[in-house]
């Protein structure tokens, strides 16, 4: 279970989080929605500690990860941790085979030969099994992204963060993702966090969602009791969202 | 009073970025002597700053080299009526300064640009963060080997570009000033000292050290975007080059109080 205590983080005296608090807890797909530049990603990075937090605490299992400073320890911590980002980031040196296997080695006690193995696994769960040899410059936006999302889950995670999946895919593409994700998350029995401008991906796969606006959280449920909500700006979010969407599509 | 502000502004931030590159430095030795160095990334790195630059390394040397003697060889002429000491004048200058100085300031321009540009680009695209959630950070994958091999390949190519440079002075001496081999080769050789040739060789450390420092801290601490690689690696190829001839001056006048001269 993760637990974020009153986050704070500020940019240039911009308050990008002020006193945020969520609680993730395992095995659910908890989203994190809000409005471009509202300080969803500066969430993500904090909660995987990225970005230091000005003040506030991040539990992981009743630990307090916000305080550590040795990055000796982080990256101990972070063998919980996958992490999908918004344009991939695979590694352009390295093949897509490398890329996949490429945290085994610091996250891992696995033995070399079994990394070919453990890739082409990885790569078949997420459909690109004849990809490993390929650079990230020959692949397509959508094959970046699951290959990606291959490296991120070739450690077997217990946590893994996406950060805007489905931002610059096309529809079929998303859709694709998104089911990826859903997957991932039943048969891995991974805890998924997702941080996301796409309100239908958030509605169709969450178990819960929060929305953050103006560095704070105004409400969190189930996709349900989100729709539901009294609360005027989360309403406001959902249907601008949702009218843009439509828009987008005819 | 805004000519005060505006010292003190940059001031302020000469100092934040002094204090960035002493962390960076810290970290370094850290990571050092905490992981186990990255092999194939320093064979990898070592082929790309060293290996790959021979050839444009050798071709400067050889001809400055060639130039020093012919330069020499006609001045002396002027003054003597024959070539006097032309082996002895382009092995001093060549093995004491030219060839650490033009080495590394070809290596800064080849190389120091693409290191800045690679690790900008890694920065801008999340790639640098991507490290870190898999495991490993940039100091210990990235900086590490690049400053290993810029120490290991620079004092290799500069003792490749003194040999070079003599042949260049040797080819000019022969057959364009008509001094005889032996003469070109006795005056090198009477006169110069294995402490002649350490002078140069220890300096290409220096530089080297200078140069992965300017080079890897320009691409940590790009701007966003091509334009700020862009602006980066423009900056790290100037700096390094300015600092490779202001370093040369303390670096020698070190050695020289040391009685490595």
């Amino acid at each position: 279970m993760i637990e974020v205590k009153n986050l704070s983080k500020i940019y240039s005296g911009r308050k990008v989080l002020d006193n945020a608090s969520a609680v993730i807890n395992d095995g659910e797909i908890f989203s994190v929605i809000g409005p471009s530049g509202c300080g969803k990603s500066t969430f993500l990075k904090c909660v995987v500690r990225l970005i230091k937090p000005d003040s506030g605490q991040v539990l992981l299992d009743g630990r307090e990860i916000s305080v550590v400073d040795d990055e000796f320890e982080l990256a101990k911590i972070r063998r919980d941790f996958g992490y999908l980002f918004q344009g991939g980031a695979l590694f352009d040196s390295l093949t897509v085979m490398e890329n996949v296997t490429f945290g085994l080695k610091y996250l891992t006690e696995i033995p070399k030969k079994e990394y070919p193995r453990i890739a082409r696994e990885k790569l078949a769960l997420v459909g690109l099994e004849n990809a490993e040899n390929l650079k990230p410059a020959e692949l397509s936006g959508g094959m970046k992204k699951r290959a990606a999302l291959a490296r991120a889950i070739a450690a077997e995670p217990k946590y893994i963060f996406y950060d805007e999946p489905t931002t610059g895919l096309d529809p079929i593409t998303s859709e694709m993702v998104l089911g990826l994700i859903s997957d991932m998350a039943a048969k891995l029995k991974i805890t998924s966090i997702i941080v996301t401008h796409d309100i239908k991906l958030a509605f169709a796969i969450s178990n819960r969602i929060a929305m953050l606006y103006n560095g704070n959280f105004e409400n969190a449920g189930t996709p349900d009791e989100m729709r539901k909500s009294g609360n005027p700006v989360v309403q406001k979010f959902i249907e601008d969202a949702l009218s843009a969407e439509h828009v987008r599509r005819h | 009073m805004d000519i005060y502000g505006g010292v003190g502004r940059r001031a302020l931030s000469l100092a934040g970025k002094l204090g960035a590159v002493a962390l960076m430095i810290k970290s370094l030795f850290i990571w050092l002597f905490r992981a186990a160095p990255e092999t194939r990334e320093i064979i990898k790195q070592s082929v790309r700053i060293g290996v790959d630059s021979l050839a444009v390394t050798v071709l400067t040397s050889f001809f400055t080299g060639m130039v020093l003697a012919l330069q020499m060889g006609y001045t002396s002429k002027n003054w003597f009526n024959e070539p006097l000491y032309i082996g002895t004048m382009v092995a001093f200058s060549l093995v004491k300064e030219l060839a650490p100085v033009l080495t590394s300031i070809v290596v800064a321009g080849r190389v120091g640009a693409a290191v800045t540009a690679e690790i900008g680009t890694m920065r801008v695209t999340e790639q640098l963060d991507a490290l870190y959630t898999l495991g490993t950070n940039p100091v210990r994958y990235l900086l590490i080997p690049r400053y290993i091999a810029f120490m290991l390949t620079l004092p290799l190519l500069t003792v490749f570009a003194d040999f070079t440079g003599v042949l260049g002075g040797f080819l000019v001496s022969t057959v364009k000033l008509g001094v005889p081999s032996s003469v070109y080769w006795n005056d090198i050789f009477t006169f110069m000292e294995i402490k002649n040739f350490m002078h140069g060789f220890l300096k290409t450390f220096a530089f080297a050290f200078m140069i992965a420092t300017v080079s890897c801290y320009k691409g940590l601490h790009c701007e966003e975007g091509a334009e700020g690689v862009g602006k980066a690696t423009t900056e790290a190829v100037v700096m390094s080059m300015v600092l490779v001839l202001v370093l040369d001056y303390f670096v020698s006048a070190m050695l020289v109080a040391a009685g490595i001269i």
